[in-house]
């Protein structure tokens, strides 16, 4: 017996209602909002922080619910009540992996916040991997579709771009420049030809960062895994990326295709160990393939047009975890996790900070689990694991940064003699 | 000269050193969070050493970092600065152990330099022990010289602070001996260094202890040195070893390029006093006097009457509330008016309180017409037995009595106790939901006390303090431990005593309201509002409330006697003729002896704290069955699913007369599928030998190889099981990854949870075994299982045929199918016995791990002795089909427990107790699940949050408090009843 009820979004309901995406990944939800728009949407990314967000998050979702679904929750609640967009006139949209994680749970979580809030006419639209929900108002076309995957591209590209210029830059502030040149660029490109011909929309953002003068100084590398939450959304892990870079280190953040085709990869190992449907098997092959493909354009392009470093091909990520963890490991971030900070190893990054919620129940396993493993592969690991929580001190965080920081800049001290 | 500033979150430490290395200052002192104005005077301290001289100074500590950022002094991490002290002044250290006042770190020196500290969620440390001490009433040297005199050491969670205290408060009220309860936490301390610290990496070699606590606590380096079997050559306290952390710092300073001036160091360090960083803060608590003066006029209303006990000769009621850190006495008389009233704190020993109490009372009124009398709360099974009390009573009941006194439509009472936090809604003049505070929302009032003593101020005084703060700070709302470093982190950016204590009242109130309670809008918790409990005594929380709801609440005058005062009540309405408490001359002669024993009724061998009364009355605390009460085995056998399975289980021999012998560990989904495995090995020809029960030492074994120490309790038992099988010398140990579980038909998904589907990756990333075999494999569809496994056991070197597999697979099914239908019987049977007895049925709903007695902790018995038949989840689950949830309903586990809740909602004789252990998130989404298809029947909902505590005193509350509901809803369902 279900006590909450299912609104959907209507036809009607598209014209002038206000779809609000969570800020989970800024650049890439900001063109998403944008590829949304572009097909008959309004579309807004939330940008609010405040104290209230996390308040009304606790308030109303179970307390050892994790924190990416509690700051989710919160973050709309207190969109809603702020008065800024009109709660009669608004939906919202998640979009999530299902699976064994309790994580599975938050669009169930949010409407039944919502049910027994004043907001309980909200319709809650949920883009996911594992069947979607049937609203008459919104349709996921497949030009679409194409859209919202190449925002996630150029989000990707520019995330690891804009990481790289800012750490190096000699002049405050010109990767930030850079970055919204292209952002502006990007988002009214959609308007007029479209996001396609990617390539040629690579350079052109590789252009503009060319043009930011960088000092070519050795920097220490940071890379930053976790749970999917936690590892991008500056609001979950407080501005992560921000943090490193005041502190004079680069991070390295993988692209967030690399978990889509994670999730697909699992849909063919699913079927090799359980025999499950061959049908999503060859879905997942025809859709990884084209992802790949798609990266490997991005990776070709910095290569050959820039002076940056370009990422990891997924394939070989794949194979950074073998032997560490089997590829059957698939709730959660799952074997990627592991596969990542093995990757960041062979890359010589030694230096990880694991994001992950208080209590997260897979990272048990892949995060914490792992630890002993790569430390025995990769001696020289500098993995610090840092637990967000809704009352976790930023102090006690910080204090767990410096310490891998510092083994990061004075691990070699450490080992003369 | 190289000044080094080691600033912790209590203590501030300050080394010099001239340019050959020599320290020629050093001092250590609590700054009681006067960080900033600290540091400065400590340096304006140095003027006759340091003027003149070229400075270099370095920065360490966790409240260091914001005062080095703002004075731009170099900030060097803490655990790095120990690191330097100890290779310049020590020879071939191996380890560090160093603990501080809330963090514990170690090093590795050997092998590849590893360095770690505490997660947030882990005790261990001297704020840890400091609050330990206060709980015992005893300042810390005292503590420490008690530890040392210790006889037995009793099993105390070591997880943090807070679970630590939740088995330390009932060993305190059941008279255990203080020595051995310091030892005892002494010991938590070396565990949770161990299992949170060392993670599996062994601690061998010469180890170097630092830190405050190291350097002083005896008792604690005796544990360390005991548990880990070191000898004098292999444990090194170095002389000071308090000040290697500020050395470190200051030899960090030596390597500095930047020097100054002993002017500039000051006026750096002055202008970090001035400058306050921006936090979070919180409206003032009062405009003004004037405000404050109509506040507590409002609260004088609900002021009780009072009458005078030496001349009073009517019969008189005396009510008890024997809680977890204070005992409360009130004596009533006829008309309610109070005689007397008590309110103290028990200092561990609420017998002598109560002696004491009584015979004044005795004294003050020889005339004294005792009416009857009634004990509540923690102690309430010693006392009762001890002085012959008429009535017990559970608190519910008791504080839903004395609330009924001043609002007699009261439907929402909250109390905030020394350590309790309970909440219940009273619907129809019954209760008609309970909440309690989990450990992990423990923000209450013996809290405040032992911060405000911290900071060395009477909580009086810090709760005068909070009244007129400008700017409370705001902080945290999850627990103690938490709480603390948001208080840390505050002090750190500037905060007032003041803005603390107000922040703190906030804290405590937002965490009733929206962790406990759960508040999603304000008019959810009715109108007619009674608070209560000594916490509300402190008029800062009671404003802090009252601002954050919104509107005003009723605190009684005797907020923190309630529950004597319910007691009283109650005793009063039963009308007895004569009260068998004990008389002036018994009590002024009662002799009291608390012994600890070992039970010896069963493999348990749970520790018991006996206490002799004169007549050889005695008291025994601490069991979970009657077996030690009566001497002899349980009396009358109820039905219990929960010992029928294990026994079940248990059942199955090993088969050890084969060649090869595999090793299967029962434990987490093992509980369940063994029965499929031992059919299939067996019929595949191969010897089996299970893990044997689960035990602490079985447990301790394991300990050292866990890798996440906020896994959950049944996880984390899994290592010893392994370590148990690998020196058993099993040939393989066969435990495998299953991502699904079988699809039962009653969810739209059949996973199981991350942690039971994966523990065996993790088993293998961590353990050292040889020959593990824990293929990924799904027993869901027969075909497919039995290509898999012949693939994956014949490149494992098993020379296992496809019709032997087919041959084996069919049998496992098989096994798995008459174990089902044994247990299914079994509950049938249970059920017709217990209609047929009119007994209550209770469904204790978990998973099949929870039928192993050391996780579920003796609850089922413990429900077994009440009277109760006890069901379980999967015996109820087929009886009712699928339905759609509000949640997504993918784990067969957890859906089982959904259709079992929808069983009790539909049978009036049966209640149902959520089992959830500690760190279960899939239970977060459950629990409330199961909460709300139970509320929809209009039924309670009770959960028991179990972990590494062993102690069913908070148990025992919520399972009386169910079952004293149960009966207050059958009294009134008769009395509306009209036919």
């Amino acid at each position: 017996m279900s006590q909450v009820p299912f609104i959907e979004f209507t036809e009607e309901m598209r014209k002038d209602y206000t779809i609000l995406v969570p800020s989970m990944l800024p650049i890439h939800f900001e063109l998403m909002a944008a590829a949304f728009e572009k097909h008959g949407y309004h579309c807004v990314m939330l940008k609010n922080e405040n104290a209230n967000v996390v308040n009304q998050g606790v308030a109303n979702v179970h307390n050892d619910t994790c924190y990416p679904a509690l700051l989710v929750v919160g973050q709309f609640m207190d969109a809603l009540q702020s008065g800024q967009y009109d709660p009669h006139k608004s939906a919202l949209l998640l979009m999530q992996t299902g699976g064994g994680c309790r994580a599975s749970n938050y669009v169930r979580l949010l409407r039944k916040a919502l049910s027994e809030s004043e907001f309980n006419d909200v319709p809650v639209i949920s883009i996911n991997f594992t069947g979607l929900e049937s609203h008459s108002g919104f349709q996921l076309t497949p030009p679409f579709l194409l859209d919202i995957l190449y925002a996630f591209l150029y989000g990707d590209f520019l995330m690891w771009i804009y990481n790289q210029a800012r750490s190096h830059e000699v002049h405050q502030g010109d990767s930030k420049k850079a970055l919204d040149y292209c952002m502006d660029y990007l988002l009214r490109l959609l308007n007029g030809k479209g996001f396609h011909h990617a390539k040629k929309r690579y350079r052109e953002i590789l252009t503009v960062f060319n043009q930011v003068e960088l000092d070519g100084k050795e920097r220490i590398k940071v890379g930053i895994v976790g749970e999917i939450y936690m590892k991008y959304a500056p609001l979950g892990n407080q501005h992560l990326e921000d943090t490193l870079v005041n502190e004079g280190v680069e991070p390295v953040v993988s692209g967030v295709l690399d978990f889509a085709q994670y999730c697909l990869y699992n849909m063919q190992i699913d079927q090799k160990l359980y025999g499950s449907k061959a049908l999503g098997s060859i879905a997942s092959k025809v859709l990884t393939h084209l992802l790949a493909k798609k990266q490997a354009e991005m990776e070709e392009t910095i290569e050959k047009y820039s002076r940056f470093v370009k990422p990891t091909p997924f394939t070989e990520v794949i194979k950074s975890g073998e032997g560490v963890i089997s590829k059957g490991v698939k709730m959660g971030e799952g074997w990627l996790l592991t596969s990542e900070i093995c990757e960041l190893m062979n890359q010589g990054i030694y230096n990880v900070v694991c994001a992950q919620p208080f209590g997260c129940l897979p990272n048990h396993i892949v995060a914490k689990g792992m630890m002993r493993k790569i430390k025995d592969k990769y001696p020289q690991s500098n993995i610090v694991a840092i637990d967000y929580d809704s009352s976790a001190s930023p102090i006690n965080q910080m204090n767990r940064i410096h310490l891998m920081l510092e083994n990061a800049k004075m691990g070699h001290f450490m080992h003369e003699e | 000269m190289n000044v080094g500033l080691d600033i912790g979150s209590t203590t501030i430490k300050c080394v010099v050193i001239n340019e050959a290395k020599e320290i020629v200052y050093q001092s250590y002192e609590r700054h009681k969070s006067r960080v900033r104005e600290m540091a400065l005077e400590k340096l304006q301290e140095l003027k006759d050493l340091l003027a003149g001289e070229t400075i270099h100074l370095s920065i360490t500590g966790s409240a260091g970092m914001g005062i080095s950022q703002t004075a731009g002094f170099p900030f060097v991490q803490e655990v790095f600065a120990g690191a330097f002290a100890i290779r310049d002044r020590l020879n071939n250290v191996d380890i560090e152990i160093e603990l501080g006042g809330e963090d514990a770190k170690i090093v590795y020196f050997q092998g590849a330099i590893e360095e770690r500290m505490n997660s947030s969620c882990a005790g261990g440390t001297g704020a840890f022990i400091d609050q330990m001490a206060t709980l015992l009433n005893v300042d810390i040297d005292t503590f420490d010289e008690m530890s040392l005199k210790a006889e037995r050491l009793y099993p105390i969670a070591s997880r943090c602070g807070v679970f630590a205290k939740t088995d330390v408060q009932p060993l305190i009220n059941q008279g255990a001996k203080k020595e051995d309860i310091a030892a005892s936490i002494y010991q938590a301390v070396v565990d949770q260094t161990i299992s949170g610290l060392a993670q599996g990496r062994p601690l061998k070699g010469k180890i170097v202890f630092l830190g405050g606590p190291l350097t002083f606590l005896k008792g604690l380096r005796r544990r360390f040195v005991e548990t880990l079997d070191l000898d004098e050559e292999h444990a090194l306290f170095p002389e000071g070893g308090q000040y290697y952390v500020a050395l470190g710092a200051a030899i960090h300073a030596g390597m500095q390029k930047e020097s100054y001036t002993y002017d500039e160091v000051i006026r750096r360090l002055q202008l970090a006093m001035q400058t306050k960083e921006d936090i979070a803060t919180l409206k003032p608590l009062f405009k003004d006097q004037a405000e404050y003066d109509e506040f507590i006029k409002r609260h004088q209303a609900d002021d009780v009457a009072y009458n005078d006990l030496s001349t009073y000769e009517g019969k008189a009621y005396i009510g008890i509330d024997a809680g977890s850190t204070t005992t409360k006495i009130v004596v009533l008389d006829e008309d309610c008016r109070i005689l007397y009233q008590h309110y103290q704190s028990n200092h561990g020993n609420p017998v002598e309180v109560i002696k004491q109490q009584l015979t004044h009372i005795y004294e003050l009124a020889p005339q004294l017409k005792i009416g009857g009398s009634a004990v509540t709360g923690y102690g309430e099974d010693l006392i009762r037995s001890g002085f012959r009390v008429d009535d017990g009573l559970v608190e519910t009941q008791a504080h839903y009595e004395a609330a009924r006194y001043f609002n007699a439509d009261v439907d929402f009472i909250l109390d905030i106790g020394g350590q309790d936090m309970k909440c219940f809604k009273i619907k129809d003049h019954a209760i008609e939901d309970i909440i309690l505070n989990e450990a992990c929302s423990s923000g209450c009032g013996s809290f405040l006390e032992t911060f405000a003593i911290s900071l060395g101020v009477s909580i009086e005084d810090f709760a005068k303090k909070a009244l007129f703060a400008k700017h409370p700070v705001e902080l945290g709302s999850r627990c103690t431990v938490f709480m603390n470093s948001s208080v840390k982190q505050a002090q750190k950016n500037g905060a007032t005593v003041e803005d603390i204590s107000a922040g703190l009242a906030f804290s405590v109130v937002k965490n009733a309201l929206y962790k406990v309670i759960r508040l999603k809008n304000k008019d959810e918790i009715g109108k007619e509002i009674v608070v209560q409990g000594g916490t509300f005594l402190n008029d800062a929380v009671l404003r802090a409330f009252e601002l954050e709801l919104g509107h005003e609440v009723i605190r009684p005058s005797i907020a923190g006697l309630m529950g004597a005062f319910g007691a009283a009540l109650y005793t009063m309405k039963r009308h007895h003729e004569t009260s068998s408490l004990l008389s002036y001359e018994e009590v002024k002669n009662l002799t009291h002896q608390a012994k600890p024993v070992m039970c010896q009724g069963c493999n348990n061998h749970c520790h018991l704290t006996l206490n002799i009364f004169p007549n050889g009355r005695r008291q025994i605390a601490g069991n979970r069955c009657d077996k030690p009460v009566s001497g002899k085995a349980k009396t009358v056998e109820l039905p219990n699913l929960y010992t029928y399975k294990y026994d079940l289980l248990m059942s199955y021999p090993d088969i050890t007369d084969r060649k090869v012998t595999i090793g299967i560990p029962v434990a987490l989904n093992m509980f369940e599928n063994l029965p499929f495995w031992y059919a299939f090995f067996d019929s595949l020809g191969y010897g089996i030998l299970k893990s044997g029960k689960t035990s602490k030492k079985m447990y301790i074994k394991g300990q050292q190889h866990i890798p996440s120490d906020t896994v959950c309790y049944p996880a984390k038992i899994v290592h010893g099981h392994i370590a148990e099988l690998v020196d058993r010398k099993v040939d393989y140990i066969f435990y495998p990854c299953m991502t699904y579980n079988f699809d039962e038909k009653i969810s739209d998904n059949h996973f199981n949870c991350p942690v039971v589907a994966y523990y065996p990756e993790l088993i293998d990333a961590n353990m050292d075994v040889d020959h593990f075999l824990y293929p990924y494999i799904s027993l869901n569809d027969q075909a497919s299982f039995e290509k898999h496994i012949y693939t994956y056991l014949r490149q494992a070197g098993f020379k296992v045929s496809r019709k032997g597999i087919h041959e084996a697979t069919n049998k496992g099914y098989a096994e798995y199918a008459r174990y089902q239908e044994q247990v299914n019987l079994y509950a049938y049977k249970a059920m017709q016995f217990a209609r047929a007895n009119h007994k209550k049925m209770v469904v204790l709903a978990g998973r099949p791990y929870h039928v192993d007695p050391f996780i579920h902790h003796g609850i089922s018995d413990l429900l077994e002795s009440l009277g109760l038949v006890v069901l379980s989840e999967d015996s109820l689950a087929h009886f009712v089909g699928y339905e759609k949830r509000d949640v997504i309903n993918q784990w067969t586990y957890h859906a089982r427990m959904y259709n079992a809740a929808r069983v009790v909602g539909q049978n009036p004789d049966m209640e149902l107790i959520q089992l959830v252990s500690f760190g279960c998130g899939i239970d977060a989404i459950t629990s409330d699940e199961v909460r709300a298809i139970l509320q929809s029947y209009g039924r309670l909902y009770t959960q028991i949050k179990i972990d590494e505590i062993s102690n069913l005193g908070a148990v025992r509350i919520r399972i009386r408090s169910l079952l004293a509901a149960m009966k207050e809803r059958e009294e009134n369902d008769e009395s509306s009843t009209v036919y």
